[in-house]
């Protein structure tokens, strides 16, 4: 199909320079009418740019873009949209208080003798929805739909817009399955139509699922174009990591772990998670799983004192000690990657150097300031020992890329010597490489004796690396699993077991 | 070392050129406005005298610079400033000596700076509204003290702090240099400084690596509340008295310029104590060009406001782009950048 009919777009030679990096080295990107074709690579691969310089938000620096054999150069987003080329946005950039049907036609409402025509609009609204499945209220505020109907409008008002070209970025990365069911029905439709459909997202199961092609960049080029039909899962992710992922199954070494490093009883807060009895031996990894606001990230949180329980006691190494907060939690050598780094883990506009010391400095207290060569020993050992990929140490840490981000936090509490690693969702939204890497970590650090705690919404994740699981619902520890009752399925079973099956 | 010096002066290379074009206008309206005499034991000049009346700015701004650090504010100092001249000037009338005028004025000021920090650290109130309550509720306070007179005194050692002068140079002028660089020293010279960015920038982020937030918010704002004390005790010295309805009215906001010229962000975060201190001579300068260009006293604050939108608009982002990019492409034979970046390592 692809090589008879002649390309919607395409890119020859995109180049694009940021002040001491290549962004993108002369990328060629080809897309037919009627096809999906997603873009892959790591955090940082260049794919934002590229789409960047597709829809005028960057200058590329070198190289042609054709849209149906027709040069062109949009200098901006709109200029881009009235070219043909649409772009909906992972967080949907509309208004949430304006109604749908607004929504839809912002700018280009349909007018009566100077006044809008609501119900000219109202209808127009209907059936250009109707087009796309969606029966909705085009009355309604936008802000009353789900995340996915809220997509599914962002996509129907890109496409009425432009119309050639759709650019999807990461649009499935805050829905649940049957949302991405509503996506995936809308970009069927749309690849009927013709559209040429660039599709980015993190998901290689949704990419073979509706894609056709795909081109993996890697550091800024293109390593490799495919057609899905003819290639593997591992294939991808070997062009995108460059190398052969090593098998992540391995024999789970037979817990050699040492003695109980901390034990909680009846520890808990009123009306944020139930009190809970948790043991924390050396050398072990405890996985916490449940779904989302099932009590992972409170019980994270509370051990680590970023929230104070209101009841229980904690016994470190046998003594009794009080956790009141983050910094007495650190003075016990206890570390928490949070779940938002951005929020809670990143001081955004200090240097990769001075968010990798914080902690350790924080600890030495005020007026104890790390030597100059001490802190620099440091930062550089971290860099080369987690593969922390960045230009300058000086840079401020906001620029780096999620993965690295997170092993600059880990390297943070890495500095500190912890007994007691506490990780809130350590893999969230960073690169394959990135993932594989950290997962690698949490196995040498238990191998090394250290205590961990690992929250994590990926259970292949968790089956992976832990040695122990515990099962949390309704903000309540449900069940523990250990050894080979650690499976996939087991803790599915225990996060969807009803409560009555549960021997109370 | 040279690395850091070399940083050092690359921050506060704007506010010198700044500086050097206000003083460049002082010296258009009034040539002799470099020359410096020694007479009577003390020097004297128009340079002197900016030096010299900048002081009560310069103050303030130091504790304000560490206050809008930490994404905060404090509309207070103003207020602080009349309270510790009272309490000075109170104590030094009922015959106590002038270490302890001083003492007590700066004790007062702690406690004026510590209500603002318990504030906003512990209740969590907006910065700007909680040091509002003693912007209003200080002048009050002064008169209290004063029992409504303006209340003047003779202590010498007092009125040297304001008036005198120790090997020629005016005593104010040592105190805020030797105090700003002090403070400079100690922020940088410790971790503090970091800690109270890391705390602007992130302050959750700040909390969960262990850093004592609370506590050092606390304590930026106690700063604040002794320079504040400290510029209070200067301006009752050089008057000789205590006038809680006048001393250092509006001081706040000329401090609080002070580090926006200085190019603190007022978001917090990364912080220059040096280049607010420049910001201080700046305003001065100004100040001085009006006076010095002998203009009627009624324009003095229109021309002000006038300099100082034409500081903020050159050191404003959407103007630095501008620059920034006339002198890039200004930029004779500007090599490839295609070549350049593949050329380079990777």
């Amino acid at each position: 199909m692809a090589s008879v009919t002649d390309p919607v777009l395409e890119c020859r030679g995109i180049s694009k320079f940021f002040p001491g990096a290549i962004a993108l080295d002369a990328v060629d990107l080809t897309l037919y009418p009627g096809e999906v074709h997603a873009l892959l690579g790591e955090n940082g691969a260049g794919k934002s740019t590229l789409i960047k310089c597709l829809t005028g938000a960057y200058r590329r620096d070198a190289g042609t873009i054709l849209l149906n054999s027709q040069e062109i150069s949009p200098n901006s987003t709109q200029d881009s949209q009235k070219l043909g080329i649409g772009t909906v946005y992972q967080e949907v950039n509309l208004l949430p208080n304006l109604t749908v049907a607004e929504n839809l036609f912002l700018g280009r409402q349909p007018m009566w003798h100077g006044f809008i025509s609501q119900r000219k609009m109202m209808k127009m609204a209907r059936d250009l929805l109707a087009e796309f499945g969606l029966s909705v209220n085009p009355a309604e505020p936008l802000s009353a739909y789900s995340v996915a109907v809220q997509q599914v409008v962002a996509i129907a008002r890109a496409v009425e817009l432009s119309g050639k070209v759709l650019i999807l970025d990461e649009p499935t990365a805050s829905l649940d399955r049957d949302e991405v069911d509503l996506v995936f029905s809308v970009i069927e439709k749309l690849k009927a139509r013709g559209l040429a459909i660039v599709f980015i997202t993190h998901f290689l199961d949704q990419v073979f699922e509706i894609s056709d092609r795909a081109t993996v960049l890697r550091n800024g080029r293109v390593v490799g174009t495919r057609q899905l039909a003819d290639a593997t899962q591992t294939e991808i992710v070997t062009l995108m990591l460059g190398r052969q992922l090593e098998d992540r199954i391995h024999d789970r070494a037979p817990s050699a772990t040492g003695d109980t490093l901390i034990e909680l009883t009846n520890f808990g807060k009123r009306g944020m998670i139930t009190p809970f009895d948790l043991t924390v031996r050396k050398g072990e990894v405890v996985g916490l799983a449940g779904l989302l606001g099932s009590g992972r990230t409170e019980t994270a949180e509370i051990i680590f004192g970023a929230v104070q329980a209101d009841q229980g006691e904690a016994l470190l190494e046998g003594k009794k000690v009080t956790i009141k907060n983050p910094r007495e939690a650190v003075a016990h050598r206890f570390a928490l990657c949070p779940e938002d780094r951005k929020s809670d883990g990143i001081v955004g506009d200090l240097s990769v150097r001075e968010n990798i010391i914080l902690a350790l400095q924080a600890r030495q207290g005020w007026f104890r300031p790390l030597p100059k060569a001490k802190v620099n020993e440091l930062a550089e050992a971290y860099v080369k020992a987690l593969d922390i990929r960045l230009a300058s140490l000086d840079m401020p840490i906001r620029l780096l890329s999620g993965g690295n981000q997170q092993k600059a936090l880990l390297a943070r509490w890495l500095a500190t010597n912890p007994a007691f690693l506490i990780l809130d969702e350590p893999t969230r939204g960073i690169d394959v490489g990135a993932h594989a890497e950290i997962i690698a970590l949490i196995e040498k650090l238990r191998e090394d004796g250290m205590a961990l705690l690992v929250a994590s919404s990926e259970l292949e994740e968790l089956v992976a690396y832990s040695t122990r699981v515990i099962v949390l619902r309704d903000r309540r520890q449900v069940c523990e699993l250990a050894g080979d009752d650690i499976t996939t399925s087991n803790i599915v079973a225990a996060i969807a077991d009803e409560p009555m099956a549960e021997a109370v | 070392m040279t690395a850091h010096v070399h940083n050092t002066l690359r921050r506060i290379t704007p506010q010198l050129i700044i500086l050097a074009a206000v003083l460049m206008l002082n010296f258009m309206v009034f040539p002799d406005f470099f020359r410096i005499e020694f007479q009577n034991g003390r020097l004297f000049g128009n340079l002197i005298d900016v030096l010299n009346r900048g002081a009560p700015t310069a103050l303030l701004c130091i504790g304000m610079t560490l206050v809008i650090a930490t994404r905060g504010i404090d509309l207070s100092v103003g207020a602080v400033m009349a309270i510790a001249g009272a309490v000075a000037a109170s104590l030094a009338v009922d015959g106590h000596g002038w270490h302890v005028a001083l003492t007590g004025a700066l004790a007062v000021g702690a406690i004026c700076g510590l209500w603002n920090g318990v504030l906003v650290a512990v209740l969590r109130i907006q910065p700007i509204v909680a040091t509002l309550v003693l912007m209003v509720a200080g002048r009050g306070i002064a008169q209290l003290v004063t029992e409504g007179t303006i209340l003047t005194f003779l202590d010498p050692g007092l009125i040297h702090l304001g008036a005198g002068t120790i090997l020629g140079i005016p005593t104010p002028i040592l105190i805020w240099i030797g105090l700003g660089l002090a403070v400079a020293a100690v922020v940088r010279k410790t971790a503090l400084g970091m800690l109270i960015e890391a705390i602007g920038i992130n302050e959750s982020s700040s909390r969960l690596a262990g850093i004592n937030s609370r506590v050092l918010i606390i304590s930026v704002y106690l700063i604040s509340g002794v320079c504040a004390a400290l510029a209070g005790v200067i301006v009752a010295a050089d008057i000789k008295g205590a006038d809680a309805n006048n001393a250092g009215l509006w001081l706040e906001l000329d401090a609080i310029l002070a580090v926006v010229i200085g190019g603190n962000s007022l978001l917090g975060g990364r912080f220059s104590i040096m280049a607010s201190l420049l910001g201080a001579l700046i305003i001065q300068s100004v100040n001085s060009v009006i006076l010095l260009s002998g203009m009627p006293p009624e324009f003095n604050l229109v021309i002000k406001a006038l300099i100082i939108i034409a500081i903020l608009v050159i050191q404003s982002p959407t103007v630095k782009h501008a620059l920034y990019i006339l002198r890039a492409s200004a930029e004779p034979q500007p090599s490839d950048p295609i070549k350049e970046a593949k050329e380079s390592p990777q």
